[in-house]
């Protein structure tokens, strides 16, 4: 049902104005999934996930332009990105709680600093453009609409692989070692590698993301690796919910509809997104998808209570059922 | 050859000596009592025998292997458990789930992202069998968090025993208990069969010293008192330090 709806989209949302944006959802959530691997699951917050994506945009621009074509771009940008993962993790995971947060803004704004300033290779503040888009089977990604749906086909594979890993024993060592880290040890787990190699993974779906990014704008300049884009992501997973499948996805929804749509209204937009993420945090501090259920459940038991008769039950008011 | 053998084991905590020279030795399938004042070092001798504190000085060898130098986790793989006093668990997850994670620790299975964790056969029978040798087998499905604190004692255990270990650590089993619950939880002990060697750290002399065979009594980081039930009950030293006579 969801998926008749999201293959059909560009047929029912009028013009290729709104398809571009239901790809930038779309690659975003592949982002904020990405994301929610490390945040969610394995319970630490990174700052410095743009970093990585922008590292996939940038390697496989470069490549691209140095004639590498996309088949070699993309294995290349994602090769580079794992390694970049790998050192990330390295360094951070020296830390946890803010010490990791912290390491991680550093590391994020080291590449920042890079695209800014390494001219030569990143051509500064200017940004690397790319001339093409890939055509994957002889397909022309140009338009709006075949662009979508490769999209899509990317983000339903991101999905069904971080689905598959949450729910496998070694997710079930991730949560462990994010709830009891020590008690995990004590039990024979080797926490640090488990987080390592967690931090591999989500890095991959950033680069994954990143790819799609690049060829989505097919150009990429230091603003896609500033500090606020990595704030933005980890917005979208904390708005949306960490540690569910749903969240990241409904987060990116949120950030970017409110991004494109409401600015064309609204000159303040960022003043309304800002409302919203208080009113989320505020009303529904687990998250969009996790509140909802919440409110939903309230409801529906509220609706039976009316149904049976009217003696008043005290009924659990919204908002104040417990995190998690 | 012992099951565990500490000798000249010493810690600080800056100019604080918690262990100092502490020698232990356990005989295979022994029930081995360590009793003594708060602050004695009790809990630290533990940390230092699992590996989540580094000692200064000594050796700890579990059935003639050395294992000073070997990682916390790793000696969970050769047959070292333990319980923690304060109860560490999954507050979230389900009591099978709980013990399905304590087996995985020490399977291989451990590393697999393919595979659906909830649907291994071969974890969630052991998991079922581990709870129910506590008692809380029809229990298995339920959130820990809906559980007493007496339960989840009991899944401490659950936890500890369902990695069949040669050697099983216990803190403190049964702190904050009812009396109901002490006698489920002595009952419990009772039960191990004898190829699993317990040592047991506890406050409560009744029930304890019912269990053990051995007694160690430890008193500002070092061994004050160490013979069976009747030698150190009898003891000057004992009631000196621990009765306080």
């Amino acid at each position: 049902m969801a998926l008749a709806l999201l293959a059909s989209l560009p047929a029912w949302i009028g013009n290729s104005y709104y398809v571009n944006i239901a790809s930038q959802v779309l690659l975003y959530a592949v982002f904020a999934l990405g994301l929610n691997v490390i945040v969610g699951y394995a319970g630490l917050v990174s700052l410095g996930h743009a970093g990585l994506f922008g590292i996939a945009a940038y390697s496989g621009a470069i490549l691209i332009n140095g004639g590498y074509g996309h088949f070699l771009g993309i294995v290349g940008a994602l090769a580079v990105t794992l390694g970049a993962s790998a050192l990330f993790a390295v360094l951070a995971l020296r830390g946890t709680g803010l010490g990791f947060v912290m390491i991680t803004v550093a590391l994020g704004q080291i590449v920042w600093g890079v695209a800014y300033r390494w001219i030569s290779l990143t051509n500064g503040d200017n940004g690397v453009s790319i001339a093409s888009r890939p055509a994957p089977f002889g397909l022309s990604l140009v338009d709006a609409d075949p662009f979508y749906w490769a999209t899509l086909v990317v983000f339903l594979v991101a999905l069904a692989a971080i689905a598959v890993f949450v729910a496998s024993p070694f997710g079930a060592s991730l949560r462990g070692a994010r709830d009891q880290p020590r008690r995990m040890n004590a039990l024979g787990y080797n926490v640090w590698l488990i987080r390592f190699l967690a931090f591999l993974f989500s890095g991959l779906w950033s680069g994954v993301a990143g790819l799609l990014f690049l060829y989505y704008n097919q150009f990429v300049s230091p603003q896609t690796v500033a500090l606020t884009a990595s704030a933005e992501v980890l917005l979208m997973v904390i708005s949306g919910g960490t540690a569910t499948l749903l969240g990241p996805i409904a987060g990116a929804l949120l950030v970017v509809v409110m991004k494109n749509v409401a600015s064309a209204y609204i000159e303040r937009w960022n003043f309304v997104l800002g409302a919203i993420f208080v009113a989320i945090v505020i009303f529904m501090p687990e998250g969009l998808v996790p509140g909802s259920l919440r409110l939903w459940r309230w409801g529906v038991r509220r609706w039976r209570q009316r149904l049976a008769g009217p003696v008043a039950m005290a009924a659990v008011p919204p908002g104040s059922g417990g995190g998690q | 050859m012992r099951a565990l053998e500490v000798s000249g084991l010493q810690k600080a905590f800056g100019g604080l000596h918690v262990t100092r020279e502490v020698n232990l030795s356990v005989d295979p399938g022994e029930r081995r009592l360590i009793i003594g004042p708060n602050g004695a070092g009790k809990t630290t001798l533990f940390n230092l025998i699992t590996g989540e504190l580094r000692p200064d000085a000594g050796s700890i060898c579990l059935f003639g292997q050395e294992i000073v130098r070997v990682p916390s986790r790793r000696r969970a793989h050769l047959g070292l458990a333990r319980t923690y006093q304060i109860i560490t668990l999954f507050q979230n997850e389900t009591l099978l789930h709980n013990v399905m994670l304590s087996l995985l620790g020490l399977s291989g299975l451990r590393w697999n992202p393919f595979r659906r964790f909830a649907r291994q056969a071969g974890l969630i029978e052991a998991g079922r069998a581990a709870l129910s040798r506590v008692g809380l087998l029809d229990m298995a499905d339920r959130p820990l968090s809906d559980t007493s604190y007496g339960e989840r004692r009991r899944v401490e255990i659950a936890m500890g025993l369902a990695q069949n270990p040669k050697v099983l650590l216990l803190d403190e089993p049964f702190a904050g208990l009812s009396l109901e619950e002490r006698r489920d939880v002595q009952g419990l002990l009772a039960s191990i069969p004898r190829d699993v060697t317990i040592v047991m750290i506890e406050h409560d002399m009744d029930v304890a010293l019912e269990f053990a065979e051995r007694i160690t009594v430890l008193h500002f980081g070092e061994v004050m008192v160490e013979g069976s039930r009747a030698e150190v009950v009898a003891h000057p030293k004992t009631r000196e330090i621990y009765l306080g006579e």
